[in-house]
């Protein structure tokens, strides 16, 4: 009995102190932002976000059910993965990110609604979301209302502009201008046959290809040009047109589904992509999930990334994306640019060193991120991305082979003159 | 529009585009045809139509995916194969709307457009949650590839052929067992007076059934044919929809022969105009011609001449 009460005297007290002192080269290892330094709420948060001591709340705002739901899984998906490894690495500013996810169900309306409730209910300090331009024109009123922050992934057509929102994908000359002059150099093309689906997006870029091509390449023309409607599956008329008109390259800009139909069609027509040049800024490994290696091979496509670039972020990017969504995922270029979001965010606010934000959007420009598995990209003036255009080839497996890069970072210049 | 072209050029693009809008024909046929036996036997407005096809084409997935897998040296012949079970699948769903849902409300044709586009809407969901959001592509074999040269400009892709031939094979078919077969009396006999037929000995419901579970298998054979040419994804069903409704009531909903011409005449107009002009253009200018012919001819091109 004795002995047992000079333990329930003794050992408690000492385990305590072993522990203790234990702890001590444990604790001067960890972060330095991870506790006791990190900045007192009052002082990053001076507009009521919704910033505790331990956790910033951010939104998630993307169509995860109807039509668009096919493109924008893959943006939540590398959302997620950035969230994820930003908070492994101690947060931002010393608080965990947690995430709010909404759905904008492909319906515009629904977009602002939803924006809305983030921005006003949950009091999120930065938003990465939206797909199609229309569900981004749709939430910008919203945003610069209510003072938000949109992190917004798509390449998209140009002509905006917004303190209130950072563009992670390229505008339409950051695409297309490079690309175009790369096969005009290389393949020696004169002759382009401009397609597109009928709406903004493709119409805007057909025009300023138009432009380049006939203002700015030395005796090049375009022979036709051509658009349809969404979810179109009858091209062989428009194929029939490309064999008597015979042009040196095809540029499409069809987008979703109707690609299926457009490469199953063009290879079952007997045109052969290893002879026939085929450029296209719409497609990604995404949408060659549907199509098939064996109908889009040999076609090229003018991103700034592809999932099999070869440089050490993006092996460990796509690592850490197979890992947490499965081996048989493919990353295409929006996936890339969405994963910018959050990092991009963290650097900000870490630079402005307060999550307010009119300090982050003042914070912005000059925000570097060396991690980007694209390589590099620096935020321009603008609110867009200094990044590379490249060149793919498609491959058999699905995925694109690299041809061409630029060598410095394109300038962004969302409102290109003698363009419009 | 025409100067641009040469005489020879114009004659290979009018071969061209005929066979273009062959093909189309043939498209329109094969969506077609399962709603005109639902819609112009029963008067049912079957707005899952274009859900029944892509079940169909994942069924055809599937079996792709099965045969690559399992049974390598006979894929080039999976195609056949996945036909078959794509008709047995979506029959199958079929007669089990048409005895949970649709049995309840025949005669009430507004109700079963609601009813129906609900169940569209549970299909879309489910295909998503069993698949996944992303469209999947389906293998085809090598011979459905490519196509045969006629001339040096004319050129007809052999899965074109393919969809051909399988559109008239099951019209041929359909007509067969609507026209001379035992059961195809029955189910006309239904149609046009379900009292009497029932009073006769006919067992109306089982016709019902029957012929709710053949459109719906129709449907998933034409969504088999689709992978050839479109996507596959858990919305895909909703490109098809409205053209297919365009074909059956332009045709004249009970007629089979009226489905036909009706296909024949949208799609050669619209291949032909969408060489001349844009494909917008082209679809609007079809879809003009349609709503002035509708109003001279509202029965649609060929109606069943029924006393009332």
């Amino acid at each position: 009995m004795a002995d047992d009460k000079d333990q329930g005297l003794h050992s408690p007290f000492r385990r305590k102190l072993l522990m203790g002192m234990a702890a001590i080269p444990a604790m001067t290892m960890l972060p330095r932002t991870s506790f006791a330094q990190a900045p007192a709420t009052s002082v990053v948060n001076t507009t009521g976000l919704a910033v505790t001591d331990t956790e910033v709340t951010v939104g998630i705002l993307h169509s995860v059910t109807g039509t668009m739901a096919i493109s924008e899984t893959g943006s939540v998906q590398a959302e997620k993965l950035a969230i994820e490894q930003i908070n492994a690495a101690g947060g931002v500013l010393g608080r965990k990110i947690k995430y709010i996810q909404e759905d904008g169900a492909s319906d515009w309306p629904n977009f602002a609604e939803k924006a809305k409730k983030l921005l006003v209910n949950d009091k999120c300090a930065a938003v990465m979301g939206c797909w199609t331009s229309a569900s981004r024109k749709a939430v910008l009123p919203v945003f610069e209302q209510y003072n938000g922050m949109l992190y917004y992934p798509t390449f998209y057509e140009g002509l905006e502009q917004s303190k209130n929102v950072i563009y992670t994908g390229q505008e339409a000359t950051q695409q297309i201008i490079a690309g175009l002059d790369w096969v005009n150099k290389t393949k020696n093309a004169k002759s382009f046959y401009l397609l597109g689906s009928d709406y903004i997006w493709p119409r805007t870029s057909n025009k300023i290809a138009r432009k380049h091509i006939e203002n700015h390449l030395q005796g090049c023309k375009v022979v036709g040009e051509e658009y349809f409607p969404l979810g179109h599956t009858q091209f062989n008329s428009v194929i029939n047109k490309i064999k008597l008109t015979k042009p040196d390259v095809i540029y499409a800009i069809i987008v979703g589904g109707s690609n299926v139909a457009f490469y199953k069609q063009l290879k079952a027509a007997g045109i052969d992509l290893s002879k026939q040049t085929l450029l296209t800024i719409s497609v990604t490994e995404d949408e060659i999930d549907g199509i098939g290696g064996e109908n889009i091979a040999g076609a090229f496509a003018c991103m700034k990334y592809f999932q099999s670039l070869d440089n050490p972020n993006n092996k460990a990017f796509v690592a850490a994306f197979k890992k947490m969504w499965g081996e048989k995922t493919v990353i295409g270029d929006v996936t890339q640019a969405a994963y910018l979001g959050p990092w991009l965010w963290k650097l900000t606010v870490e630079k402005a060193g307060s999550f307010d934000i009119d300090k982050v959007a003042a914070a912005s420009p000059g925000v570097e991120f060396k991690g980007a598995p694209e390589g590099y990209v620096r935020v321009h003036e603008n609110h867009h991305l200094w990044s590379k255009t490249r060149v793919g080839k498609a491959k058999l497996d699905g995925q694109y082979e690299l041809v061409y890069e630029t060598a410095d970072l394109v300038e962004p210049d969302p409102f290109p003159k003698g363009y419009q | 529009m025409f100067g641009d072209y040469s005489i020879g050029d114009l004659g290979a693009i009018f071969a061209m585009q005929g066979f273009a809008g062959l093909i189309l024909f043939s498209v329109y046929v094969l969506m077609a045809l399962g709603l005109a036996i639902i819609f112009g036997q029963m008067g049912v407005i079957n707005m899952a139509h274009g859900e029944f096809m892509i079940l169909g084409a994942y069924v055809t997935w599937m079996t792709s995916s099965a045969f690559q897998a399992y049974l390598p040296s006979l894929f080039p012949g999976y195609f056949f194969v996945a036909m078959i079970l794509a008709f047995i699948a979506a029959g199958a769903l079929g007669m089990l709307v048409e005895w949970g849902l649709i049995r309840h409300l025949y005669k009430r044709p507004l109700d079963t457009l609601l009813a129906t586009w609900g169940l569209s809407l549970i299909l879309q969901q489910a295909y998503r949650s069993i698949f996944g959001a992303r469209e999947v592509g389906v293998e085809l074999p090598q011979w459905m590839l490519g196509s045969k040269q006629i001339t040096d400009t004319i050129e007809v892709p052999i899965n074109g052929i393919f969809v051909m031939c399988l559109t008239f094979l099951i019209t041929a078919a359909v007509a067969y067992v609507m026209y001379k077969s035992r059961w195809g009396r029955q189910v006309r006999a239904v149609v046009q007076n379900r009292v009497m037929a029932g009073a006769v000995g006919i067992n109306t419901e089982k016709v019902d059934r029957y012929t709710f579970g053949l459109g719906c298998g129709i449907a998933g054979i034409a969504g088999s044919a689709f992978t050839m040419i479109g996507s596959t994804g858990p919305t895909s069903g909703q490109l098809y929809i409205v053209d297919t409704f365009l074909v059956v009531v332009f045709g004249g909903a009970a007629s089979l022969f009226g489905t036909i011409a009706s296909a024949f005449s949208i799609s050669q107009a619209q291949s032909t105009m969408e060489f001349f002009m844009s494909g917008s253009m082209a679809k609007v200018l079809t879809l003009l011609a349609i709503v002035a012919i509708l109003m001279v001819r509202p029965q649609g091109l060929f109606a069943l001449k029924v006393r009332k």
